[in-house]
């Protein structure tokens, strides 16, 4: 999971266009108060799919599945279970 | 059931009446001088259609979603100003019973709009945002009694100056992103408004839009318990994309209907001989159909996600592509039905003042493309579609 949430903090690093540094945001810490844009959460959703080799099903493509780190790894979680 | 569907069949029944009797004939006037349609906003206030959609709990008329959109659209076919004063004002009261949260302040607001008929405008757009509604510049502002204040310069507040109260987005806090953004209700004797520009537009002048410097202050309990870009997503954007396109259907179809009276009135003067006119009115109907379609599905979209946990399905980005897209299809689709009836009609059309007249209909109808700009929400949607799967 910690591995996960590194790359998950690498991607918010290079596509999030955060006002904060995404080191310093606990994974519960919320992304659209650290200034996510929602043009910026779609390039983050992409970098995921990538990263991941993962599609966000429509259902997933919310703001509440992008909202934090912890929300972001669960719903990693939540598509590899039903992948495998 | 039946209640509430006898409900919706009253109120409608004097919203046609208002339509028909009062917001139809000053709407030349309106158009005319620019001018605030007064006597419709009275009207609307004597029947009290300022509180129909705020539950009866509350004070309110309790009508459904699907009959304040009619309303829209019945508005809309007599005065495209009234109809938009109408549904910007019900955009925000549906806005606030949505996201209300059991918070005590927004309950007794909404009792007082339902006793006393409060009209409410928004403050959503900012200079120097570009046209992007999902950000703020001005912020909430803690002042030193424990009360908070903000100073907001917009380009347009729609009857700014007729408004009781005024619904205003902003940043949640001096040190908060653009994007952290809440919505704050104040009432009138808690601002200032200094107008910043005049108002003599093409089209939906009896809107009276002009831009202000917004100045308040008001307690923190009048910020929205929901940050402002769940209350967008949720509620306030397809609430204003559904709204606004009934009133442009509302509009195109009486243009439609103009244009109908005159090809009748022409077969009646020479019975049996050939009508061009006649043909060029079925082609019209089939730019009207699709403008209908595409309207009543977004109601249905709209009020099939309901009101409840499952509204958070508002908040995918296939929901904001297809809200979105009726905007856009609605907006450019009505100018041409209008312009198609323009055609029908000719110089009787072109005139203002025969009962074939369309201009103000096509005006009015041109104001939709640029409210939220198009081309900002084709650049979003591009965006959006970069990732969504099924839309």
């Amino acid at each position: 999971m910690s591995h996960v949430t590194d790359q998950i903090r690498e991607i918010l690093k290079q596509q999030g266009r955060l006002a904060i540094d995404v080191d310093s945001l606990s994974g519960d810490a919320d992304l659209y108060q650290a200034g996510l844009s929602s043009h910026a959460s779609v390039n983050v959703m992409l970098a995921l799919e990538d990263a991941f080799d993962v599609e966000f099903p429509d259902r997933m493509l919310k703001r509440s599945v992008f909202e934090s780190i912890d929300a972001i790894a669960s719903a990693l979680d939540e598509l590899q279970v039903e992948v495998a | 059931m039946t209640v509430a569907l006898d409900r919706d069949q009253a109120f409608l029944s004097a919203i046609r009446a208002t339509a028909d009797d009062v917001a139809g004939p000053n709407a030349a006037d309106v158009d005319r001088n620019a001018r605030f349609p007064a006597e419709t906003l009275d009207a609307l206030r004597a029947q009290q259609a300022l509180s129909a959609f705020i539950p009866s709990e509350l004070g309110g008329g309790g009508v459904s979603f699907e009959a304040l959109a009619t309303a829209c659209f019945e508005l809309g076919r007599r005065c495209g100003a009234s109809a938009m004063v109408f549904a910007m004002h019900q955009i925000q009261v549906v806005t606030m019973v949505r996201h209300l949260e059991g918070a005590a302040w927004f309950e007794s607001y909404l009792r007082d709009v339902a006793r006393e008929q409060r009209l409410i405008a928004s403050v959503t757009s900012e200079v120097g945002t570009g046209g992007d509604m999902g950000r703020s510049i001005a912020a909430v502002t803690p002042t030193s009694d424990g009360a908070c204040s903000f100073e907001k310069q917009a380009p347009t507040v729609s009857y700014g100056q007729f408004a009781d109260d005024l619904f205003t987005t902003l940043r949640q806090g001096p040190n908060a992103e653009p994007v952290d953004q809440v919505i704050v209700l104040t009432r009138r004797e808690q601002m200032q408004l200094e107008p910043t520009g005049t108002w003599d537009p093409l089209g939906m002048r009896g809107t009276c839009s002009p831009g202000f410097l917004v100045r308040a202050e008001f307690l923190p309990e009048q910020i929205m318990p929901t940050p402002f870009p769940r209350v967008s997503a949720e509620s306030m954007v397809p609430v204003s994309h559904v709204l606004w396109s009934h009133i442009w259907l509302g509009i195109a179809t009486d243009a439609f209907d103009r244009a109908r009276a005159f090809v009748r009135a022409a077969a009646k003067q020479k019975p049996g001989e050939p009508l061009p006119a006649a043909e060029r009115l079925s082609h019209l109907l089939s730019e009207l159909s699709p403008l209908r379609a595409v309207v009543n599905s977004g109601l249905r979209d709209f009020v099939a996600a309901g009101d409840g946990p499952s509204r958070e399905s508002l908040s995918t980005i296939a929901a904001a592509l297809r809200f979105n897209n009726l905007k856009i299809a609605a907006s450019e689709q009505a100018p041409r039905v209008c312009q198609g009836a323009l055609g029908i009609c000719g110089i009787v059309g072109f005139k203002n003042d025969t009962p074939f007249s369309v201009g103000r209909h096509l005006r009015d109808s041109m104001s939709a493309c640029l409210m939220v700009a198009n081309e900002r929400i084709h650049q979003t949607d591009a965006s959006l579609l970069l990732i969504a799967k099924d839309a």
